[in-house]
């Protein structure tokens, strides 16, 4: 049990401490390191989300991995916007390209699908009572978005050369891979008539 | 970087007039030939060319303390002939400060063979990718704003070519 929290901290703290000792750090503003880290973070978090709603996570129940998931997904809204935001500020003419798919960087649009898809996941589960949404058909709307916010976090990170390590940002990369294929197969999430796990009756 | 090679509209010049040859008798071929298809075609601004660009730049000795090169051409569309005299302006992520700030804007002339060469503080990796920015526009000529990426952060050279079209 300690050893997969231990493992999950050396993820997501290992690829942030490398960073953290980047010579390019030297030469940037506050607000932009403020930015940067903001994305490391918003990567982390995404690990975390196909954990909780597996619950691979020792200790917690699946109720409380749920409550974690929903969470998660708010703080990663949060990072996502500190992210854009403190990029804006620190080169507007970069980000308004960015956010236009103008931008002559290849990682760009992975990243800003990925960020739209991140809203719209948030939006819908923040209004999934009101709506009256079934438990099948969120998970219709959730899963292709879902896969759409991890290749796009992954792949915008991978093509950026920037303060992260290329190792441990490659390792948090596949680790994010991994945990999502995982939850997918093992949530058996294309058929139809499954129950999440520890999802009571009552709720479908 | 050099975006002088082939584009679309050249190469589709070209095939027509290949096409046209072979139709046509070889005699009047020739006059068909497009003036486009024979010459140099102009360069394209590239997209983020012009990000963080300040007017007016001051052509300068070097820029800031020194120890990159930024090197490039410029030439006429068409012939092809070297630009003398020619207005460059450059600016760039550097260790000496970023983007949008004064001290890493600077601009140079070209020579009598339309070439220019300009030192500046080492290009750092900034939004992602080390690049600089370089800007044609003098007014004479077509403004272009080129955008060239590092093969490597390490590097400590960089270089960007102009072709240009009449105003």
């Amino acid at each position: 049990m300690v050893l997969i929290w231990a493992a999950l901290a050396l993820a997501i703290g290992v690829p942030i401490a490398a960073a953290a000792g980047s010579e390019l750090l030297a030469w940037r503003g506050p607000i932009y390191i403020l930015a940067g880290f903001a994305g490391i973070v918003a990567l982390g978090l995404v690990l975390l989300q196909p954990l909780l709603i597996g619950g691979y996570l020792p200790g917690l129940s699946a109720y409380r991995g749920r409550r974690a998931h929903h969470w998660i997904g708010g703080a990663l809204v949060v990072a996502v916007v500190i992210h854009v935001a403190g990029l804006w500020f620190t080169s507007p003419p970069d980000m308004i390209d960015a956010l236009t798919y103008a931008s002559p960087t290849p990682f760009s649009p992975f990243g800003v699908t990925a960020m739209w898809a991140i809203f719209v996941v948030a939006l819908l589960a923040s209004l999934r009572r009101w709506l009256g949404l079934r438990l099948r058909t969120w998970r219709f709307i959730h899963m292709p978005l879902a896969i759409v916010i991890v290749t796009g976090s992954v792949v915008h990170c991978l093509l950026i050369e920037g303060t992260m390590e290329r190792i441990s940002k490659a390792a948090l990369c596949v680790l994010v891979l991994a945990a999502t294929v995982k939850v997918m197969i093992d949530l058996q999430v294309w058929r139809k008539r499954r129950t999440l796990r520890g999802e009571s009756p009552a709720q479908q | 970087m050099s975006t002088v090679a082939i584009n679309r509209r050249s190469l589709l010049a070209a095939g027509g007039s290949v096409l046209a040859t072979g139709v046509l008798t070889s005699g009047v071929s020739g006059l068909l030939l497009p003036a486009r298809a024979a010459g140099l075609a102009p360069t394209e601004t590239m997209s983020g060319g012009a990000n963080n660009y300040r007017k007016g730049a001051p052509v300068v000795e070097r820029i800031g303390k020194g120890g990159f090169w930024m090197s490039g051409t410029v030439r006429r569309a068409g012939d092809g002939a070297p630009l003398a005299g020619q207005r460059i302006q450059i600016w760039a992520h550097t260790v000496e400060g970023q983007e949008h700030e004064p001290q890493s804007h600077g601009a140079t002339l070209t020579d009598k063979d339309g070439k220019f060469r300009l030192e500046m503080p080492q290009i750092i990796p900034v939004f992602g990718q080390p690049h600089g920015h370089l800007a044609y526009d003098s007014g004479e000529f077509k403004t272009v704003f080129l955008r060239p990426v590092m093969r490597s952060a390490k590097e400590t050279s960089l270089e960007a070519h102009f072709v240009l079209q009449p105003a």
